[in-house]
């Protein structure tokens, strides 16, 4: 019990009130103290990627003997997962390692590392789908919210089209104000709103920070109380 | 007593800070020139012991016919250094990224029409920058952690004690238990998303908070959970959670490891990975709550698409439109942070929730006091110099 419960809140309680001081002092031994945290995290959150690759390994192992639907991109995965390892162990990083030019002599320290360029290549265009995909979501997320069906929708609808006119050169052409229009929405009515949902937010972020501090929430440590 | 201990000691490092670190050690000089009436250099205060304040005082403006240059030298090396050319409309420069061992000397040269230096230097004498114990330009904020942390202790009291605080209905969680139902009857699992960020985001915490109560009923109504994470510390702090909480409904046998897992790190491929369970697991219920950033409008609409009711939850402002748009609930903002006391009832919890609430509306009544006197002030003109300090000491509490 004192190791699952009390010495996390014990931790937790220190480093929480450590934090807060640290905030407040700005002598260089401050600092000192902030940085090493920060490696801390560092070095703890290197060491949790080698249980992300054990949770990723063996789901789909688990999924490959079990057959279940789709095994076959389970299998993908895991090869994928394995000729990126090697590559980047014997490859190195962010220039090519000094084994792999002995190995092929075509490879020059200048020259990109096969595991760039594999994230270069391979990694950022799937990337830059799935982001390209945002337009057509927009799209379809709009035309379903912009039907007038309330007095608030309606609201919504013709803000949306002022802010949606006015935002393009055509806005301008059809009433020269209209881009002024839309700065005042945005700066005025807008930032309002938002900054109403941000002062909330931030006594929502310090109260939970207080909670854990004081050890009156524990619900992240697992269980209820 | 964790809670008193904490104020105390918050209080006693308030007020026993060391006082010689706050107040500037300065070398003044009376000026030979005639136009300058003094040129002094003083430790900025508040800072880490890399920087110094040079300021002067023109004694007469209209005596300035020449350029004034300001230098500065250091003990150890006697090369003089050019900072910058001063104007009339300057009177202060800060000195910043300096090193704290060593002394440093500052010197107002005059420079002729042709650029040649005049007689009648003014230099200072050698300062160390010194590094302070207490930003004292924070202390306002330190007072208002400290009065939170009061109102939160004596409202926990004051439940303690037995007292009964409303909380005001909030519609996505109270839809929860629904949603969770719902599952059950059409057989298909829950899809619970912790959000795009690390645990060093109170969002993911506040999210995982939320997973316990929810692990816990799902395990009650014997319905398959599924938790993909971006991180592996949330992955494992998740696991932990929905662990607990399965033990706690008294079906331990239920909890499957390989159902809380880590999908990838990278933005888009967690969001096209999360859209693909949503296609081929068809849940029942999508739980997106937590942190999110531009993939959320791509995981609701791929939740919207296979006909899954949806509660999100997120703090991030430029993304709650689109969770609005696409999901059939959205817990806003501080909601989510509310979320945790919402579900568990739990007495110590409702009176931080209670906290919160009274500070928002103390915030509320000083923005509303600040835009009351500054109309007055504005109708008379701002010479009413009453109403223009409470407006300067507003502006400064929350300036700061």
């Amino acid at each position: 019990m004192f190791i699952r419960r009390t010495l996390p809140l014990l931790i937790a309680g220190f480093f929480g009130i450590a934090m807060i001081i640290q905030f407040f002092i700005p002598h260089p031994a401050s600092r000192t103290f902030y940085n090493m945290v920060l490696d801390w995290i560092i070095i703890v959150s290197a060491f949790t990627y080698l249980m992300a690759v054990q949770s990723t390994v063996e789901l789909h192992t688990t999924k490959i003997k079990r057959r279940v639907d789709g095994w076959q991109y389970s299998l993908i995965v895991l090869i994928s997962l394995g000729i990126t390892a090697f590559i980047g162990i014997l490859g190195g990083a962010f220039t090519p390692s000094t084994f792999l030019m002995k190995l092929i002599p075509a490879f020059k320290p200048s020259s990109t590392s096969p595991l760039m360029y594999t994230y270069l290549y391979m990694q950022v265009p799937m990337q830059s789908t799935i982001f390209s995909l945002l337009a057509f979501y927009m799209a379809s997320a709009a035309f379903r919210s912009f039907k007038a069906r309330s007095f608030d929708a309606t609201m919504l609808l013709l803000t949306a089209a002022i802010v949606t006119i006015g935002r393009v050169p055509l806005g301008e052409f059809i009433y020269k104000d209209f881009p002024e229009i839309v700065e005042w929405i945005l700066k005025y009515p807008n930032m309002a709103a938002q900054r109403g949902i941000l002062i909330g937010v931030e006594l929502g972020i310090i109260a939970t920070s207080l909670k854990i501090i004081l050890g009156i929430e524990r619900k992240y440590l697992g269980g209820g109380k | 007593m964790k809670i008193t201990f904490f104020l105390i000691f918050m209080s006693v490092f308030l007020f026993a800070q060391d006082n010689q670190g706050s107040v500037p050690t300065d070398s003044t000089v009376i000026s030979e020139l005639s136009f300058i009436e003094s040129f002094i250099v003083s430790d900025m205060g508040s800072d880490d012991g890399t920087a110094l304040r040079v300021k002067w005082i023109f004694a007469d403006h209209t005596k300035i016919k020449n350029h004034i240059r300001l230098y500065r030298e250091i003990e150890s090396d006697t090369a003089r250094e050019l900072l910058c050319d001063i104007t009339t409309s300057t009177n202060e420069y800060i000195d910043k990224n300096l090193c704290r061992e060593e002394s440093y000397r500052y010197s107002l040269v005059t420079l002729d029409s042709v650029g040649a230096e005049m007689p009648g230097i003014i230099s200072t004498d050698y300062i160390k920058p010194k590094a302070n114990y207490f930003k004292t330009n924070k202390i306002i904020l330190l007072l208002m952690i400290l009065i939170y942390t009061s109102v939160i202790v004596i409202l926990v009291e004051t439940v303690k004690k037995g007292k009964v605080l409303f909380v005001r209905k909030i519609s996505g969680l109270d839809t929860l238990d629904e949603a969770v139902g719902r599952a059950t009857e059409m057989g298909r699992p829950v899809l619970y998303v912790p959000g795009s960020s690390t645990m060093s985001d109170i969002a993911t915490i506040a999210s995982l908070n939320i997973l316990g109560p929810v692990a816990k009923k799902i395990a009650e109504y014997d319905t398959r959970l599924i938790v993909p994470n971006r991180d592996p510390i949330v992955m494992t702090v998740a696991k932990e959670v929905v662990k607990e909480s399965y033990s706690e409904a008294g079906r331990p046998d239920a909890y499957t490891d390989n159902d809380v897992f880590f999908l990838t790190d990278s933005q888009f491929g967690y969001a096209a990975a999360i859209s693909g369970i949503m296609t081929r697991e068809k849940p029942a219920t999508n739980l997106l709550l937590g942190m999110f950033w531009a993939e959320s409008l791509i995981i609701a609409e791929a939740g919207n698409t296979t006909g899954a009711i949806q509660i999100a939850g997120t703090d991030a402002v430029t993304q709650l439109p689109f969770f609005i748009t696409s999901c059939d609930y959205t817990i806003i903002g501080e909601e989510l942070y509310a979320a945790s006391a919402y579900l568990s009832r739990e007495p110590l919890l409702m009176g931080t929730l209670k906290a919160q609430d009274y500070f928002k509306g103390m915030i509320i009544f000083f923005i509303c006091i600040y835009l009351i006197f500054l109309i007055i002030s504005t109708i008379f003109g701002g010479d009413v110099s009453f109403l223009n300090k409470i407006l300067e000491i507003i502006k400064f509490i929350f300036k700061s």
